[in-house]
């Protein structure tokens, strides 16, 4: 049941995160897809007392795959499925908590929130190279075997 | 006679459609090169920061510069760009040709009415909710202040031209009405309704993008886009703190 209700709204906020960046309209199912499945890994792996770093970093690997295969399959460029995909791992309510915090006074927490926001946007940005390292070496293989 | 289109002109346009929707500094470089290579320049020379473009055709020619003074996100722009780019690789496309489908993209409205948009943002902060662990009572409250946010943000943004004090109205909007909510006891976690609600406003892309832009070497936008995010995340933060210090 849980799964079900996670699924079903994972779904939904990246596809309306797709409208809300006003993503092509053919791309908005692909859009939602990949953001349940990459929030779907995220969410198994930390339900399963994996940290949320790395979990987050696994995710947005998996995300870029799919984007990185939607993208040659639909000839878009690679962003749009990228964003929506990793909307639902982004810190946004991290950074949104830290800031919270630092306007109350809260500064030892505030800190603590900053560096796991910046920790989490540097696991994303980890994963979302991957996608980059893939093509990179897809391109040098096929150029080497012809 | 029309005016002569020159290659600057089209490459120059290409790369500011695209800085405005969002892409990456790296993409619009790229594409800015690839336009100029398809049209036989041999060495041309792009600079793209969040803020304005320079491109030449060879190192020692005259600079063409752009300012760039606002940008949003509209995926669908950077499609059509990407797209003409293509075409224009594939030699498909002549420069005035491609000159005027660039000008129509440009022209281009948004691809969603607002109203729909506000909506979108309203089912949005109702999921998240759900996916950050909320109940489901707090689904309807986290719709409502999401969406009442999301269209106060777009209504102060055609009003002023300050991202700022939009985004920081926003903000106290969905705080006002998670107040509300939770006082009437509609609602039950504070925490949760307001991080659901201000996921339409926060800057996860431009966050995410920063870091991006940092790693692959493009420091001067990997950093401006950084102060970016972090005013905006400021923005909502406070808005939200204003209501709960007189809560």
């Amino acid at each position: 049941m849980d799964i079900t209700a996670q699924l079903v709204t994972s779904f939904i906020a990246a596809a309306g995160f797709g409208i809300l960046f006003n993503a092509p309209k053919n791309a908005l199912i692909q859009c939602g897809l990949i953001g349940m499945i990459g929030w779907i890994l995220y969410y198994l792996l930390s339900a399963n007392g994996l940290d949320v770093v790395p979990s987050t970093i696994l995710a947005a690997m998996l995300v870029a795959i799919l984007s990185y295969v939607c993208s040659k399959i639909y000839r878009m460029p690679i962003i749009i499925f990228h964003v929506s995909g990793i909307i639902p791992l982004v810190p946004g309510g991290s950074a949104y908590d830290a800031m919270r915090h630092f306007v109350i006074n809260d500064y030892y927490t505030a800190v603590q929130l900053s560096s796991k926001v910046m920790l989490l946007s540097g696991g994303i940005a980890i994963g979302l190279m991957f996608s980059e390292v893939i093509s990179q070496i897809v391109r040098k293989f096929a150029a080497t075997k012809r | 006679m029309e005016k002569k289109v020159s290659i600057e002109q089209v490459c120059v346009l290409a790369g500011k459609i695209m800085l405005q929707s969002g892409a990456e500094t790296y993409r619009v470089e790229d594409t800015m090169n690839r336009i100029a290579t398809a049209f036989g320049v041999k060495n041309p020379q792009s600079y793209a920061t969040p803020t304005g473009i320079n491109f030449a055709v060879d190192v020692a020619e005259e600079t063409y510069f752009l300012r760039i003074t606002t940008r949003s996100t509209d995926l669908h722009k950077v499609a059509e760009v990407n797209t003409i780019s293509r075409s224009i690789t594939a030699g498909e496309l002549n420069l005035r040709e491609a000159f005027s489908s660039l000008i129509e993209v440009d022209n281009d409205g948004l691809l969603y009415h607002a109203w729909i948009r506000i909506i979108v943002a309203a089912f949005v902060s109702g999921c998240f909710t759900i996916m950050f662990g909320g109940v489901w009572n707090d689904f309807i409250p986290a719709l409502v202040a999401g969406g009442f946010g999301y269209a106060g943000m777009l209504g102060v943004d055609r009003l002023l031209e300050i991202r700022f004090v939009s985004e920081f109205l926003g903000a106290v909007i969905i705080g006002f009405i998670t107040v509300i909510c939770i006082y009437t006891g509609i609602g039950k976690e504070m925490d949760k309704i307001i991080i659901g609600g201000v996921m339409p406003l926060v800057p996860g892309l431009l966050i995410t993008n920063a870091v991006r832009d940092l790693i692959s070497g493009h420091l001067v936008s990997g950093l401006s886009k950084g102060i970016e995010a972090s005013i905006t995340a400021f923005a909502i933060g406070a808005g939200i703190a204003a209501i709960i210090a007189f809560a």
